[in-house]
């Protein structure tokens, strides 16, 4: 009977236009064209290779790189999807998927928008309004006192009556400027005069606001979904409390540790909070939870499909996408609030190309190993990128997301773990690591989950580099995973050689047999790694190993000299850098990711659950350098202290200093954007700021030189010329008159003073011994 | 199929089916006592040698080899793994020359040398070891320079020299400099091999002095590696005595000197890996040298070869060190051939001689095995059969346990010695590849008809438990004890049988001591001691390097009839 009823009323879709990129529209695209739905991709110029493009029947390019050029604009993409011919347009998430001027543009040529009414993404935009027509539906806002009358005794009443502890905020400004929060009754007065007179200060407004403080609270949020005739259901709640920098990381479905009867609450809040508005297709309501009460209070509804819907997806068993397009096609909902099934448990973990030491700064590169665990029916990768592909600075850093099913959250859980530890990326920093220690974490091994989860966590979760024993252990798995890099990367080699010497006129392969054959000894090698610590890159190390090839096929690896014992190590090649390999009596799979960048190899390896990056001198086959271009291949670009470079690669936004000025420790310099972020680059010591020169809009690449700031500097003449001795945090820097720098720690310093005041000719011999 | 040869593995199918009568019996009992004893006695022989090579390996001692890694220098051995194609083998000539042959250590000699490939083009690499006297040429030095020379020519194989050498070592200079096979050779055989296009390479990785620089000047490419390399006739302090200029040895004759003014040198290294690197890519761009008339020979390999069906380990039980023990050579041939198949030619007749034709490693091979002492039919035998394979250009290997020629009336009446001549004529004319492994005893005319060093054998390889010298110490001992009675009678002197056997006892000492395998093997008298194991593969590496050239016609002098 639905069909008959849809039928009439509009041309039903039969090509969608994809206003997004990257994992979001693959998966939209995957799911039209099982419906047999055409599909049409939007590119920017940086995107004109990517996945998404591939994916859709049809292209379109809709400009230069940045968004603001391209996914953001509207009307170039309206146009688009008319040429193409397309009824309907998916904004996906994120872009304009929230923008009420789009939806309503898409509907006013003649389009149809996949996605909620333009006017209920206009009341749920207002975070005031959303809230009063959400207070009116009868939808529990947090308590709090929002009046114009700042009485004092008044306000205190209202305190009361919210109850402890209780958050006090000026109406006005933001970044935390004169809130406070209050414990109990008796220390109201002077917290509430404090507040007041900061935010006059600060804002030139002394209104307050007063609101109930949740201590532990957790991010609940509900999946609803409507259509055009007014029905509306919910799909359950999916749990998104752990974030950092306030993006999630980690969500699941259903939440841990609730009682059903809290699940049917939640689900009918939110339903009436979309009924409201007069909600049809996708949407979420989020809530906040206040784990000490169990009271739960709405926060806002975001009117798009969201990044975790596949969660929701694998314990209702719906397409969601499907769902949407249904609706838009204007069908009823194919299910009904009794008939949606709940089944198991999910985890979605978000895989970003970050730098989680350096605070999960986003990070940019080349994709060069691209191998995400194989798919089942119960492990979704949703991916828009390849190997290959470029992490740019223009979009979010996601490189997929991963989607677990399990019969329960521990069977779920387990699953996660193995996935993560067989998830392979690099070229790119990513969060896999970390994302691993959440899933390993006691705490929310037991859905003891809340907002705040990996800032009351953090010892457990990020390595103190000076903690000895982490690293010991840290250290000894590194040189384990050195040890089996040796042995995979001879068997490669070997095999690559033999290869290559076969057939036709060439060699006899006994030349190449394996073991290479001595007489009267075994043979060796030797290699040299360089161990990229992930948490802690100070703390790199370099390993000699020397390989030993036994006659009876074993690789006896060592590290060093005759300290460490030897490990004997079989390997066999199974192809595509995958190995099966025995070490130590073990027998396990590994696999390996070899590439060159900027002259130097990089070798991933993934054994058991760890993941380690090694750096390797090109040896050998050194290119052809010629005397004055010579460099030794391991030497980095290294610059005098004080210099500071970009953390990332972005568009500098504002320099709040100029060039020349004094500068305080930590005082911010300039403001960086990259990837949805702002980043503020600060002096790393106060002095003298050298050699800024970027400028509002420039574009600055990872780690180029932004600025330097000089601290001191004095000067001393003698019979052999003029010296300047820089100070640079602790760091002292001479230069004679050629201009070549030396520096030293401020022990050698001392002592170099010393020798200053027994004579400047030892100067001389002392700037050859320090350089 | 890693190897891609149609026409071989239809041979190969071929010969499964229709050869197998040719497969060798075990022939081992691994019960017997004999067996055990062998193998015991085996063993203390292979710990000896390891304990001998383990010496030499450590190179010129831990101080000598500290300063060498200080100023960024590999050891020779080390070196010579980098240049190789990673992974690939490497056969070491004679690591154990100079074994206690002077009063000082010297460690193989003081120089490394061997074969294996680079680029997949097989080298014969020579390197000095600066750790063992400075690298300078002792007598035994240049032997083993030349023997490594000599290979590569009759091999046809590119030569790289890694030079880090003081020069000739002047206290011994008498036994260095002047004669035809001293230190000039070396320069001589550089100018005839790269006249015959056999490519001539030098890489200079330490000093290069005197005599030794014509080395890399007489190269056909050379590197030098900054601040390590150092070329000149005479060095700082002799240029200072000579003409009082006092100069650096950097500025007299370092890499920028000859690479940049006065063209001594090809290519400029930074580093030591970076000369190295530069080497290999050398050897990359040959092309065809030293390949000419190689075109059009495809020899007959067969990729797809099976393992000897016995353990090729057992040989280590089976060569007696008691060499009047008698042995099958069979079982010897049966762990060294692809699939033990064997197929024996005049297997009735002369039967103290065994001959057949054999693969190894794919490789065609003709086998002479001594099963006995040499009778008349057994040489006549063995030239036929070395006859056959001159003709059709299969590689002879010989595996020598033999006491000799039959003595005695009958057998000098039949004519042994001509029979003997006829053998050892063919040995010597056949030009076909030849590898010579003792297995056992090397006595007499037996060590020339059975291809001994005199008749340039490509290879020559000593297994531990051979002896060599002209004849057995207990004959040798009888037959100047006679002499020696006989002059002691002849002038009146008494000579009781307690002084024959003090005689007797001090010439089967001396006997035993000169027959000994490490007596042979630090005067170069071979290649090197092997162990039995290592025989398969040693054999069939040493075929695939001698196969590196064109055929040649074999053409014999006068046989007595």
């Amino acid at each position: 009977s639905t069909h008959l009823e849809t039928t009439s009323q509009q041309q039903r879709i039969e090509k969608i236009l994809v206003a997004n990129r990257g994992e979001i529209a693959c998966r939209i695209m995957r799911t039209a064209k099982r419906l047999g739905i055409r599909t049409v991709a939007v590119y920017s110029d940086a995107d004109r290779d990517s996945l998404h493009v591939k994916s859709a029947d049809e292209a379109v390019n809709i400009g230069p790189p940045p968004a603001r050029l391209s996914y953001l604009n509207g009307s170039s993409i309206v146009e688009a999807a008319i040429r193409a011919g397309a009824q309907a347009v998916h904004p996906g998430y994120g872009f304009l998927s929230e923008s009420s001027a789009f939806a309503q543009l898409v509907e006013d040529k003649g389009l149809t928008f996949i996605g909620p009414p333009a006017s209920a993404i206009r009341d749920m935009g207002d975070k005031s309004a959303s809230k009063r027509i959400m207070g009116a539906a009868g939808v529990p806002l947090v308590p709090g006192y929002h009046g114009s009358e700042q009485d004092i005794e008044l306000m205190r009443l209202e305190a009361d009556k919210i109850g402890y502890p209780i958050l006090i905020k000026p109406t006005h400004g933001g970044g935390g400027k004169g809130m406070r929060i209050v414990q109990s009754p008796n220390d109201f007065v002077d917290s509430f005069l404090g507040a007041q007179r900061e935010a006059a200060a600060s804002f030139g407004i002394n209104t307050i606001l007063l609101e109930k403080y949740i201590t532990q609270p957790r991010h609940i949020e509900v999946q609803i979904f409507g259509d055009k005739f007014g029905n509306v259901l919910h799909l359950y709640e999916r749990d998104c409390s752990v974030q950092r920098r306030h993006q999630k990381i980690i969500e699941e479905a259903p939440a841990p540790c609730i009682t059903d009867e809290f699940r049917t609450h939640l689900g009918q809040a939110a339903v009436s909070a979309a009924k409201a508005v007069g909600y049809h297709n996708a949407g979420t309501v989020e809530f906040i939870v206040d784990t000490a009460t169990g009271h739960f209070y709405f926060m806002e509804m975001n009117t798009r499909l969201q990044v975790e819907h596949p969660v929701t997806e694998m314990i209702v068993g719906q397409d969601l996408v499907e769902w949407q397009i249904r609706v838009a096609n204007g069908e009823p909902l194919p299910l009904s609030q009794v008939q949606v099934p709940l089944s198991g448990h999910a985890f979605e973990a978000r895989i970003y190309a970050e730098n989680v030491p350096k605070g999960f700064l986003p990070a940019t590169g080349v994709l060069h190993h691209y191998h995400p665990v194989p798919p089942s029916s119960t492990v979704r990768v949703e991916t828009g990128v390849e190997q290959g592909d470029v992490v740019s600075m223009h979009y979010d850093p996601m490189i997929a997301k991963l989607v677990v099913w399990g019969e329960s959250r521990a069977a779920a859980l387990v699953k996660l773990k193995d996935c993560l530890s067989k998830f392979q990326v690099a070229g790119v920093p990513t969060n896999i690591n970390f994302l691993q220690k959440l899933a390993n974490n006691k705490a929310f091994e037991e859905g003891d989950v809340e907002t705040h989860f990996i800032e009351h966590h953090k010892d457990d979760l990020f390595v103190d580099p000076n903690n000895s024993v982490i690293y010991e252990e840290a250290y000894s798995a590194a040189r384990f995973g050195a040890k089996l890099v040796a042995a995979c990367l001879s068997d490669k080699e070997h095999s690559a050689l033999k290869e290559s010497h076969s057939g036709g006129s060439s060699l006899h392969p006994i030349w190449y047999t394996h073991p290479p054959f001595r007489v009267n000894h075994h043979a060796q090698s030797t290699m040299e790694l360089e161990w990229e610590n992930e948490y802690d890159s100070s703390s790199s190390k370099n390993l000699m190993l020397s390989i030993t090839y036994h006659p009876d096929g074993n690789y006896f690896i060592q590290i060093g000299e005759n300290s460490d014992h030897a490990l004997a190590v079989k390997t066999s090649n199974l192809g595509n850098n995958n190995f099966r390999v025995e070490a130590g009596g073990v027998t396990m799979d590994v696999s390996l990711a070899v590439y060159t960048k900027d002259q130097i190899k990089h070798i991933h390896i993934w054994h058991g659950p760890h993941h380690h990056h090694f750096r390797q001198k090109l040896g050998l086959e050194l290119s052809d350098e010629d005397e004055t271009q010579h460099k030794t291949s391991f030497e980095s670009a290294s610059h005098p202290p004080g210099t500071v470079v970009a953390p990332m690669a972005g568009l500098v936004v504002k320099v709040l200093v100029e060039d020349g000025a004094k500068v305080e420790v930590g005082q911010p310099v300039l403001v960086l954007e990259a990837m949805k972020m702002e980043h503020v680059v600060k002096a790393t010591s106060g002095g003298i700021v050298e050699g800024l020169k970027v400028g509002a809009g420039q574009q600055v690449s990872d780690g180029s030189v932004l600025f330097r700031v000089k601290v001191s500097h004095f000067e001393f003449s003698s019979q052999n010329g003029s010296f300047q001795f820089l100070v640079y945090n602790s760091c002292l820097q001479c230069c004679d008159l050629s201009g070549a720098y030396i520096s030293c720690n401020s022990l050698e310093f001392i002592k170099l003073l010393h020798y200053l005041s027994v004579g400047f000719d030892n100067l001389i011999s002392l700037l050859v011994k320090f350089s | 199929p890693p190897f891609p040869t149609p026409i071989p593995s239809r041979i190969h199918h071929f010969q499964t089916k229709h050869f197998s009568i040719g497969i060798l019996p075990d022939g081992v009992n691994r019960s017997s006592d004999t067996f055990s004893q062998n193998s015991d006695a085996m063993g203390r022989l292979l710990s000896q040698l390891q304990s001998h090579v383990n010496k030499v390996l450590a190179g010129g001692g831990e101080t000598a080899v500290k300063r060498n890694r200080s100023r960024g220098k590999l050891l020779p051995r080390e070196r010579i793994d980098r240049l190789l194609d990673p992974g690939s083998s490497f056969i070491e000539f004679s690591q154990l020359a100079g074994h206690e042959l002077y009063e000082e250590a010297l460690p193989s000699g003081g120089i490394i040398t061997g074969i294996g490939p680079v680029h997949g083009r097989l080298c014969m690499f020579v390197a000095n070891d600066p750790t063992v006297k400075g690298g300078t040429y002792y007598p035994i030095t240049i032997k083993k320079h030349l023997r490594a020379q000599e290979i590569a020519a009759q091999c046809k194989l590119p030569c790289i020299y890694l030079v880090d050498s003081g020069g000739a070592f002047l206290p011994k200079q008498a036994e260095v400099f002047p004669d035809k096979e001293n230190f000039g050779r070396i320069f001589y055989n550089q100018a005839t091999m790269s006249s015959q296009g056999i490519p001539q390479i030098a890489l200079v990785l330490g000093s290069c002095t005197a005599g030794g620089a014509y080395i890399p000047a007489m190269a056909d490419e050379s590197v030098m590696v900054k601040g390590n390399g150092t070329i000149f006739l005479a060095g700082p302090p002799l240029v200072k005595a000579s003409t009082g200029e006092e100069v650096s040895a950097e500025d007299l004759g370092g890499a920028s000197v000859h690479c940049k003014t006065s063209g001594v040198s090809d290519y400029f290294a930074q580093d030591e890996m970076h000369g190295l690197a530069l080497g290999r890519n050398i050897v990359k761009n040959l092309h065809l040298a030293g390949k000419q008339g190689m075109l059009n020979s495809s020899p007959s390999i067969n990729l797809e070869f099976k393992e000897p069906l016995y353990d090729v380990r057992e040989l280590r039980s089976i060569a007696p060190v008691d060499h009047k023990q008698q042995f099958d050579v069979r079982s010897v041939i049966a762990r060294i051939v692809d699939g033990s198949e064997f197929d024996e030619f005049k297997k009735l007749y002369g039967t103290t001689l065994v001959t057949g034709f054999a693969r190894i490693y794919g490789q065609p091979v003709g086998i002479l095995g001594n099963n006995g002492v040499l009778f008349n039919e057994a040489a006549l035998k063995g030239t036929h059969f070395i006859e056959l394979c001159s003709q059709r250009n299969i590689p002879l290997i010989f595996l020598q346990n033999i006491t000799g020629f039959m003595v005695g009336s009958r057998s000098e009446a039949n004519g042994i010695a001509k029979s003997g001549a006829k053998l050892v004529m063919a040995v010597s004319c056949a030009k076909v590849p030849k590898v010579t492994i003792m297995i056992g005893g090397s006595f007499g005319a037996g060590n020339y008809a059975m291809c001994g060093r005199a008749f340039n054998p490509n290879f020559l390889f000593l297994w531990p438990n051979s002896r060599i010298s002209v004849m057995g110490g207990a004959q040798a001992a009888g037959v100047l004890s006679q002499i020696e009675g006989a002059n002691k009678k002849r002038q009146g002197l008494e000579w009781t049988s307690e002084d024959e056997e003090k005689f007797k006892a001090k010439v089967i000492e001396a006997y035993e001591r000169e027959g000994n395998p490490y007596y042979s093997t630090a005067r170069l008298w071979d290649d090197g001691i092997i162990d039995p194991a290592d025989t398969r593969k040693i054999v069939g590496l040493c075929i695939s390097a001698s196969m590196n050239r064109p055929l040649e016609d074999t053409k014999y002098g006068v046989f007595r009839m």
